[in-house]
């Protein structure tokens, strides 16, 4: 499939904020926005939007511990088939969200711990989610095919 | 996000309108902070409600251990995308959802 993805490639969207939790209702309507122009259909384009809260909270949360820094947000739309990829940048401590353990989802209330469910909940509703620490940066990137919706 | 909340003798049904995410969720952790002491039954409407995320699922179970303690605990009018996050994160098993 990645081939010919500058074929397929239909639209590209970038946007940089402040790793900060306060900017999650920004990076939001500008992932849903990018995916409703895409014909990504409400339910996969929530599903996405949950994911890139989840990431973009750990990038806040993590990676720049008390200091401030940037996060960077590209969203691609791939066609034939319709896909969304979102990557994830930071310059944050090198940080694979990847390598925790997940979560025991089968424990009752009482044992629960809520810690790790978020990236739980990125590997188990996209169809990819990779990790790299490149030029000093860390890179996480989503998939998720979709369906479009006219 | 808006919380509306009703009660009933002992019932308190709390119906959320939006989204309850990273940034709503410690609003209804306060809401629901001075509201539960003599609640027996505390019923969440999701009928509006378009979308969770761990930090929403974090509130509910919350809710839940107290409530295991106190009464029950229902979520009524899920969606579709609410109801995968809870099977995918096994909270369908830990919490009452019709």
């Amino acid at each position: 499939m990645s081939n010919n993805n500058e074929e397929r490639l239909v639209s590209a969207y970038e946007l940089e904020t402040e790793a900060n939790t306060d900017r999650l209702a920004e990076v939001s309507s500008f992932v849903e926005a990018c995916l409703e122009e895409a014909g990504c259909g409400i339910k996969t384009r929530m599903q996405i939007s949950v994911a890139v809260e989840e990431v973009f909270v750990n990038i806040a949360s993590y990676a720049y511990a008390s200091k401030s820094g940037k996060a960077k947000i590209k969203l691609e739309i791939y066609k034939a088939p319709s896909e969304a990829v979102i990557t994830f940048c930071d310059s944050g401590k090198p940080y694979d969200p990847l390598a925790r353990e997940d979560p025991d989802v089968s424990l009752s209330a009482e044992d629960r711990d809520i810690g790790g469910l978020g990236v739980y909940i990125v590997k188990k509703t996209m169809d990819e989610v990779s990790y790299e620490y490149i030029n000093g940066q860390n890179v996480l990137k989503i998939k998720k095919a979709f369906t479009r919706t006219e | 996000m808006t919380i509306n909340k009703e009660m009933n003798g002992t019932e308190l049904r709390v119906a959320l309108n939006g989204k309850l995410d990273t940034t709503t969720a410690p609003q209804l952790e306060e809401e629901l902070k001075p509201s539960l002491s003599g609640v027996t039954e505390l019923v969440f409407d999701f009928e509006k409600l378009d979308y969770i995320s761990s930090a929403g699922l974090r509130v509910l179970l919350s809710a839940q251990k107290k409530m295991s303690n106190a009464g029950s605990m229902k979520i009524v009018n899920v969606n579709e995308i609410i109801s995968e996050i809870f099977e995918v994160t096994g909270f369908n098993e830990i919490l009452t959802v019709e």
